[in-house]
């Protein structure tokens, strides 16, 4: 044994360790384990009671074990027993094994909260910290419950220790992150700000974190700690270096406490207090000067502790966003990061940057370094920092820029790490369509791409080229003719095979004209590859030979021998056999006229955003990326959701890429052109006795931002909603509440759509449910209309709900950069297209109740695209059946006027003029 | 921050510390895939990534593998200074009896297979910081290496970063612990003044 071991005591545990680390397998491990296991359960079971110490031994064991990565169901009481000792490492070891394995059992937990309502009674500041420790590492629903109430006063009490108020500033903040509902500050709040005044740096840089946290939720309540805020950081930056004492880390004073300032600072918008604008502008720069001076020290913590000071700082600008002088300043900083020879900071200027880049003020200020990112993107030797390069040189692409960046980013694909490949197809994908002046150099990009990382690009970039040869006469021939040299490659990527089939099935003719790309020179060569193909993809040739028999009747008997041999006709697969034989059939039987109507050209696509920068999901960290994200996965091509109509079309859907959309074919019209199926028959089933009710209306309109909560209440009937939407489909659960004692006879709603008959009783104070599936077919403005009939007593009731079904229960939120928006929003600038309304606030002006009732709204909620920081932007589209609706929506308040100026734009003016209406009920 | 991560060259899991509820499955699961990740990555690389929605933050001292998850928001460079000041800390704290304990170790188990330490370790340069603390420190003194965690963190945030304060607290508690008089009071780590 080691000599250190004095005296038996926990020697028991170091001989544990050792014997543990002595083990050469890990079977024999797991043996010793559990020998030991099986000791002191039966320590814990014997007649014998433990002495206190032995418990701290065992249990101590018992968590080692634990920590080792084995699961230990016993012990827990023990350790508990523990805690109400008075030794102190009694108690200790009780709380660390407490901590550490958290147990949900109710009785425990009672033990638990009382031993911890002794400790932090007992006015002993070791103890105390012990019990605030524990409950802010287990941080459960239950600590909170009991607690919540009580550390507020530990925390801001006047004859608490400092210790005691450090721990107790961060308890609160944890059980604040797991419980906000039962963290009531109220009173307290005042009191929690000043503590940022308070003597003790310690006790500032626990407070600080809470504060943080409470002021991100509840702006408002806590806006007085931006000036105590500006002034000690002030006092920071200016102090000498030794100032602070123990507080200063090699040389740089409080940096800790530093970064957590300005990041409290970031909470808010510039200080509208000339005097603290002023103070914590000149706090910026005098860090900005500090990164020129020579370093204090070489070693590395220095320049660590002093550049977290400045990232943070930097970060505050850039969040700002109003100072171009110190934004370009800050730009200039980084760009000589971006040549340091700490990876660290390469890679942090990288990242850094990134968000610069989409602010106005730096955005040329970020292009000058271009070269330096470029080379960065292939000179580094660890991935993580050319991911962030790439990274940049998406924020920063423009269309001054876009060729040689992409040009560059698709010659780093040929190299590029696996791990980021497919992200760096998407961004080339999407900054070739953004960026395109002409077309023929974005399907050269595209089917570049393919060619050079063809596994990595997926549906949705193939999906898009494709979408936009389609809507765009110019380029067809060209890609035509490209897509055709691309194939004539000896090994060409599958996707290429669908891109190439799916372009020469469409415009083929555009260059038969030339005998070495005659229709059968076509065929050929795309017959060459069908072999190789997956199912999908053969299945898409196919489709492709059908439309070159139209295209081309000489070609006719050539395929059609194809179609009809055996591996087509009785292909195993049976999406290929049916496509095999119907295509046979239908070129053998059909007139040339049926033929070309048939297999036309694909109609141009419904403009909207591309798929792929939805596929682009936020894996990025932030800046620009993230500003153009859409939010969730919306894979599955949408493509696909255009050209194909699913259902009543004779051939089996399949999944695979009927990118021809033959069954497109089928009559959009097929929906009604109104929004018929979701309107309802009035009252015409009203009964004549039944005091005929109007219809209510003012339910309905607390439902426009909201999913769930009571429709309707009278004396007899609470009807509850709930319900749920997702793409152009909803679903909503009515719950019909008897609030009497008698039941409800001939209970019947009815809707004239299909609804799943309710039961004809309801019990009294019994509830039943209901359940409504809703389609949106096309846009509509009037609601649907609900008819309630029931006898309560005799007496025939009626009742007409408007059901809250609001055409913005369909949107999709669309995240968008700000140039975006403006350009979209000037694409959408037709008189009827705009609907506005101004109007006077109902509601308090609360700026996050306005962004939640926005959020509601179904729409995304666009950050820093409005200049006027005090507007909303909003975008979504609205899906429904027969098309899309993009929507812009831009709300200023004025705050003075308590008015309101609503604007909506969207591609439809029934759209804006019923969202309008809706929305401006709502403020 | 929402965990930290201590682990050695070989992959063994020394300390956890968890400020974000998650199943004892998922915290497996993470720990698996991070101490892979970090693990596969060459010296020189720098000392952030991003991993799932979050970015970690690790640096390496002697055999061990100190390691951060960060949320978005949160500052790199500040968190890599906040492993070293936990690495200072232990150093401090288990000082040169970490060395003392080191020579007895080595000796007993004749510098066993299952464990490696840094060469520098062996030597015995005091002057130079932070290597004095080993993993060996941590596995017999793992609470002790929890308790002064939670002096210098809680809840993912820095509570107290001046060393004298959580040594102060720390030694006030062994303190405690001498003065219950519980015979066999002794971790393996005892006050320096003992030994050297």
């Amino acid at each position: 044994m080691p000599a250190v071991s004095k005296g038996d005591g926990m020697r028991g545990l170091a001989v544990f360790i050792s014997d543990i680390r002595n083990c050469k397998s890990k079977e024999a491990e797991i043996k010793r384990i559990n020998k030991e296991l099986a000791n002191i359960r039966s320590k814990f079971k014997g007649d014998k009671a433990l002495d206190g110490y032995s418990k701290k031994k065992y249990v101590c064991k018992l968590l080692f074990i634990f920590l080792l990565g084995h699961d230990i169901d016993f012990g827990h009481m023990e350790a508990v027993n523990l805690l109400s000792s008075n030794k102190y490492t009694e108690k200790q070891i009780g709380y660390l094994f407490i901590s550490v394995l958290v147990n949900s059992n109710s009785e425990l937990i009672r033990l638990i909260n009382n031993a911890i309502k002794n400790d932090l009674s007992s006015r002993n500041p070791t103890f105390m910290c012990l019990a605030l420790h524990c409950i802010a590492n287990v941080g459960s629903r239950e600590m909170a419950e009991a607690f919540a109430g009580e550390i507020p006063r530990i925390l801001v009490a006047g004859d608490t220790m400092d210790s005691v108020k450090q721990s107790a500033a961060l308890c609160l903040l944890r059980l604040y992150k797991t419980s906000p509902d039962l963290v009531l500050m109220g009173e307290w709040t005042s009191r929690v700000v000043h503590l940022l005044n308070d003597q003790h740096m310690g006790v500032v840089t626990a407070a600080i974190s809470l504060i943080t946290c409470l002021s991100q939720k509840n702006p408002d309540e806590f806006k007085t700690c931006v000036s105590l805020a500006v002034s000690r950081l002030s006092r920071i930056v200016s102090s000498a270096s030794t100032d602070l004492q123990d507080y200063t880390y090699y040389f740089v004073p409080a940096p800790w406490l530093s970064c957590k300032l300005l990041r409290l600072l970031q909470c808010y918008p510039p200080p509208e207090d000339g005097a603290v604008k002023g103070r914590l502008v000149e706090c910026l720069e005098t860090i900005l000067n500090k990164a020129q001076e020579p370093p204090k020290s070489k070693k590395v913590q220095h320049s660590n502790a002093k550049n977290a000071i400045l990232f943070e700082a930097i970060a505050l600008i850039i969040h700002y966003d109003s100072e171009p002088n110190l934004l370009v300043r800050a730009c200039n900083q980084l760009g000589q990061f971006l040549q340091h020879r700490e990876t660290n900071l390469r890679y942090l200027a990288l990242e850094s940057m990134c968000t610069l880049a989409s602010s106005e003020f730096s955005h040329e200020a970020v292009k000058t370094h271009i070269e330096t990112v470029i080379n960065a993107l292939k000179t580094e030797r660890d991935v993580s920092v050319r991911q962030r390069a790439a990274d940049l040189l998406y924020a920063m692409c423009d269309r001054s820029n876009a060729k040689q960046i992409v040009a560059e980013m698709l010659s780093y694909l040929e190299t590029a790490d696996y791990s980021i490949r497919e992200e760096m197809v998407l961004k080339v994908a999407i900054l070739a369509e953004k960026y395109a002046v002409d077309y023929s150099w974005y399907v050269d990009t595209i089917l570049n791409l393919i060619r050079i990382a063809g596994d990595y690009v997926s549906e949705e970039v193939w999906y898009r080229v494709i979408q936009i040869v389609i809507n765009r006469d110019d380029v067809q021939g060209y890609a035509a003719k490209t897509v055709f040299e691309a194939l004539q490659a000896p090994a060409c990527h599958e996707n290429m095979v669908k891109v190439g089939g799916y372009i020469l099935g469409e415009f083929g003719n555009l260059i038969a004209g030339d005998p070495r790309s005659s229709p059968l020179v076509q065929f050929n060569l795309l017959h060459s590859k069908f072999h190789l193909c997956s199912v999908p993809t053969r299945a898409l040739l196919l489709s492709a030979y059908i439309k070159f028999i139209n295209l081309f009747p000489e070609t006719k008997t050539t395929i059609q021998e194809v179609l009809r041999c055996d591996s087509q006709i009785r292909n195993s697969d049976v999406e290929l056999q049916q496509r095999a034989v119907e295509y046979l059939k239908l070129s053998s039987i059909a007139s040339t006229d049926v033929l070309a109507t048939v297999l036309e050209e694909m109609p141009p696509f419904p403009e909207r955003e591309s798929s792929i920068l939805a596929k682009l999901k936020k894996k990025k960290g932030p800046g620009a990326v993230s500003n153009e994200l859409e939010e969730g996965k919306r894979e599955g091509g949408e493509l696909n959701g255009a050209g194909e109509r699913p259902g009543d079309s004779s051939s089996t859907p399949s999944p695979s890429a009927d990118l021809l959309g033959l069954r497109s074919a089928a009559p959009v019209s097929a929906a009604p052109p109104s929004a018929g199926s979701l309107l309802v028959d009035v009252f015409s089933e009203a009964g004549p006795a039944a005091p005929a009710a109007s219809v209510n209306d003012d339910g309905f309109l607390r439902f426009v931002c909201k999913n769930n909560g009571v429709l309707f209440e009278n004396q007899l009937l609470q009807i509850g909603i709930k319900s749920e939407y997702r793409q152009n489909l909803g679903r909503m659960y009515l719950f019909y509440g008897n609030k009497t004692s008698v039941q409800f006879v001939s209970f019947t709603t009815t809707l004239n759509v299909q609804l799943k008959p309710v039961d004809p009783l309801v019990e009294g104070g019994a509830q039943v449910q209901q359940v409504i599936n809703i389609e949106c077919i096309t846009d509509f403005s009037e609601a649907p209309i609900l008819n309630i009939k029931f006898r309560y007593g005799g007496a025939l009731q009626n009742l007409s709900l408007k059901l809250p079904v609001t055409i913005n229960k369909f949107f999709q939120p669309t995240e968008m950069a700000s140039n975006d928006f403006f350009q979209r929003w000037k694409q959408l600038s037709q008189p009827q297209q705009e609907a506005q309304k101004i109007f006077k606030a109902n509601h308090a002006m609360d700026t996050e109740v306005i962004k939640a009732k926005l959020l509601g709204l179904g729409t995304a909620l666009l950050d820093k695209v409005d200049p006027n920081p005090e507007n909303f932007v909003c975008a979504g589209v609205i899906q429904t059946k027969s098309q899309q609706v993009g929507c812009l929506l831009r709300l200023e308040p004025n705050a003075q006027a308590q008015m309101y100026r609503l604007t909506l734009r969207s591609s439809k003016d029934t759209v804006s003029k019923r969202l309008c209406d809706l929305l401006a009920e709502q403020f | 921050m929402q965990f930290m991560l201590l682990f050695s060259r070989q992959g063994k899991l020394r300390l956890q510390k968890w400020y974000v509820p998650l199943s004892d499955k998922e915290k497996k699961k993470i720990t698996r895939e991070l101490v892979q990740t970090v693990l596969a990555r060459k010296p020189k690389m720098c000392s952030f990534l991003e991993w799932r929605d979050l970015k970690i933050v690790y640096k390496r001292y002697a055999s061990l593998y100190f390691c951060c998850a960060i949320e978005d928001q949160d500052n790199e460079l500040i968190t890599l200074e906040i492993i070293h000041r936990y690495v200072e800390l232990l150093d401090k704290y288990f000082g040169s009896v970490g060395v003392f304990l080191l020579f007895t170790l080595l000796e007993m188990f004749q510098i066993n297979h299952s464990y490696t330490i840094m060469p520098i370790n062996v030597k015995p340069v005091f002057s130079l910081v932070f290597l004095q603390v080993c993993e060996l420190d941590i596995i017999f003194n793992f609470e002790k290496a929890y308790f002064i965690l939670d002096e210098f963190l809680l809840g993912g945030e820095a509570q107290e970063t001046s060393k004298k304060n959580v040594l102060k607290a720390i030694e006030q508690a062994d303190l405690l612990q001498e003065d219950a008089k519980v015979s066999a009071n002794c971790f393996l780590c005892v006050p320096i003044p003992r030994f050297m």
